[in-house]
């Protein structure tokens, strides 16, 4: 999903910029195509490496260099919300996630997938259909990079809690929804595994009574087993006597 | 040309901030410390009050052999101080010093989600570094490091937006110029909670758990040695200034001060951030470390109710009484 978006971004302004006037790009756009082949290019390595972490690791490249197109565009709001939501959270719980459960250092053989060919289609359709689709829609929209930001804060929020009000509430009711869902999910399995005690075990430290305590329990072990020493499997007596 | 000198000067002078400010907050923790603990170490190097100490360290790492430990992920291992360290230096530009656009490095619109967003990247650099070094210990400094953001993050951001409310904007000059002195006890709770939270981000003590010396060696930063462990270091106090700026600017009040806010503005700010890091340093020397359980507690069932009922007041106060 993360190529095929990268790839609109990447191509889009392609198209723009031959209509716009080929031979005299100005440095905005220049500079917003570069950044997109960089990001398009973290995104390839992102879905093609076979190193986990290094995967997660260009997807902060690519993360990062959607924003840096934001603020060529003069969204700064959007980018600034991007790294912080994106590069700053949702990449840490990646990699916090993959270092809890598999993250070996080198490659991991298993990491490639069975069916590149069919995923490789699906992606590059997926790409085709979103650039024909923001080809098609922006075709005569153009922002003026020169005059005042058009995404400014203000700008944003304007649009945000008056033309687009109803969806935005929409989307915090489905967040809400799945944070409910997500503690339900968690008190329950937390009822169902009802944990012992995690410090049962007497505490024998290595205070100067250790011999003492020990011949305590063998001789409560004795007077009620009545048959010599002591249990071997005795975890405490075992401590002690370390 | 005169904008491009003008440009130039604003970044050589973020860059001298960034290279000296975190080397005083570290000569302070040095004689603080000393002084509170009763240490002798920290008075002894050079003379008079052991003013050498910190030249001593400092010749101490760059004497260091650099070690990249065999088994680790070279590339990402000697990446990582770099990611830790890079984002302070770009949020020491967006923090006001002074009233007028003189006075900070770089005016931006969405400035409180510029800092908050590139402060959450330093902890990307306690990852690589945790996962890279090719030791357990790493990288379970590095899972705390990253548990502990995740914790962290949510409050600093809630008592911001509370900030942002109360001044109907979100950038660092703006909130500034919106100030009065009577935010102070209006935003005082989300001023704790943010600068609570913004020490556990930074991971000093009493938050300290992702380098706990006495469980974990030294956490995500322990095969480092020389240079690069002295910029992780360096991240560090960077942080504390970072932090401390932070919170003088939009909790305390910035260049606002009882008198003098014309011309001596920067030392409003100055002397509030320093005071700050003293705190900071002082806490680190008054309270054990919290337990990572402890840790994860404190953040969601004290400083998220306690932000969101900050933005609750906010609100209400701005509703009823401000318009």
């Amino acid at each position: 999903m993360t190529l095929a978006a990268t790839a609109a971004t990447a191509t889009a302004p392609l198209a723009a910029a031959h209509t716009h006037g080929f031979l005299s790009p100005t440095g905005v756009e220049i500079s917003f195509l570069l950044v997109g082949l960089v990001t398009f290019g973290a995104a390839l390595v992102t879905v093609a490496t076979k190193q986990l972490v290094h995967a997660a690791l260009w997807l902060v490249v690519a993360l990062g260099g959607i924003a840096v197109e934001y603020l060529l565009l003069t969204a700064e709001f959007i980018a600034w919300v991007q790294v912080l939501i994106y590069v700053g959270s949702v990449v840490v719980l990646l990699l916090f996630g993959l270092m809890l459960t598999k993250a070996p250092i080198g490659r991991s053989p298993d990491a490639d997938s069975g069916n590149r060919w069919a995923a490789l289609t699906v992606a590059v359709a997926a790409a085709a259909a979103l650039v024909w689709v923001v080809v098609d829609a922006f075709r005569a929209t153009w922002t003026d990079l020169d005059g005042p930001a058009a995404g400014s804060t203000a700008v944003t929020g304007a649009s945000l809690f008056q033309n687009w009000v109803l969806p935005f509430e929409a989307l915090s009711v489905l967040l809400l929804a799945a944070l409910v869902g997500a503690i339900v999910l968690s008190r329950k399995s937390k009822a169902e595994s009802s944990s012992p005690p995690v410090n049962s075990r007497p505490a024998t430290g290595s205070s100067p009574s250790v011999p003492d305590s020990r011949n305590h329990t063998i001789g409560r072990k004795g007077a009620v087993e009545g048959n010599g020493p002591a249990a071997p499997n005795n975890p405490t007596e075992q401590e002690g006597a370390r | 040309m005169n904008d491009a000198l003008d440009v130039a000067l604003r970044l050589l002078i973020v860059f001298v901030v960034f290279l000296t400010f975190p080397l005083i907050v570290g000569q302070t923790e040095h004689k603080v410390m000393a002084h509170m603990q009763g240490r002798l170490g920290p008075m002894y190097a050079g003379g008079f009050h052991g003013w050498a100490q910190l030249v001593a360290d400092g010749v101490k790492f760059a004497q260091k052999e650099d070690i990249v430990p065999a088994g680790a992920d070279r590339r990402i291992f000697q990446l990582a101080p770099a990611v830790a360290l890079l984002p302070y230096l770009l949020v020491l530009l967006a923090i006001p010093i002074g009233p007028g656009e003189g006075a900070v490095g770089q005016v931006l619109d969405a400035g409180i989600f510029f800092v908050l967003a590139v402060m959450g990247v330093g902890v990307l650099g306690s990852l690589m570094a945790g996962w890279a070094s090719a030791n357990k210990f790493s990288l379970l400094g590095g899972l705390r490091t990253a548990a502990q953001l995740l914790a962290y993050e949510l409050p600093m951001l809630l008592t911001a937006a509370s900030v942002a409310m109360a001044a109907g904007t979100v950038s660092l000059p703006g909130i500034l110029d919106a100030f009065h002195w009577w935010w102070l006890p209006w935003q005082i709770v989300g001023a704790i909670v943010f600068f609570v939270a913004g020490l556990a981000e930074l991971q000093r003590p009493p938050f300290d758990m992702p380098v706990a010396d006495s469980e974990i060696i030294f956490g995500a930063y322990t095969e480092y040695t020389g240079l690069r462990f002295a910029l992780f270091l360096l991240a560090e106090y960077a942080g504390i200034v970072v932090l401390c700026g932070l919170t003088t600017v939009l909790f305390l009040g910035g260049w606002h001060g009882p008198w003098g806010a014309d011309g001596l503005g920067w030392v409003w700010t100055l002397l509030k951030t320093a005071l700050l890091a003293f705190v900071v340093i002082w806490l680190r020397v008054t309270y054990p470390r919290l337990r990572e359980d402890q840790l994860q507690k404190l953040s969601w069932t004290l400083l998220v109710p306690l932000s969101l009922a900050q933005i609750a007041l906010t609100g209400i106060v701005k509703v009823v009484f401000l318009q």
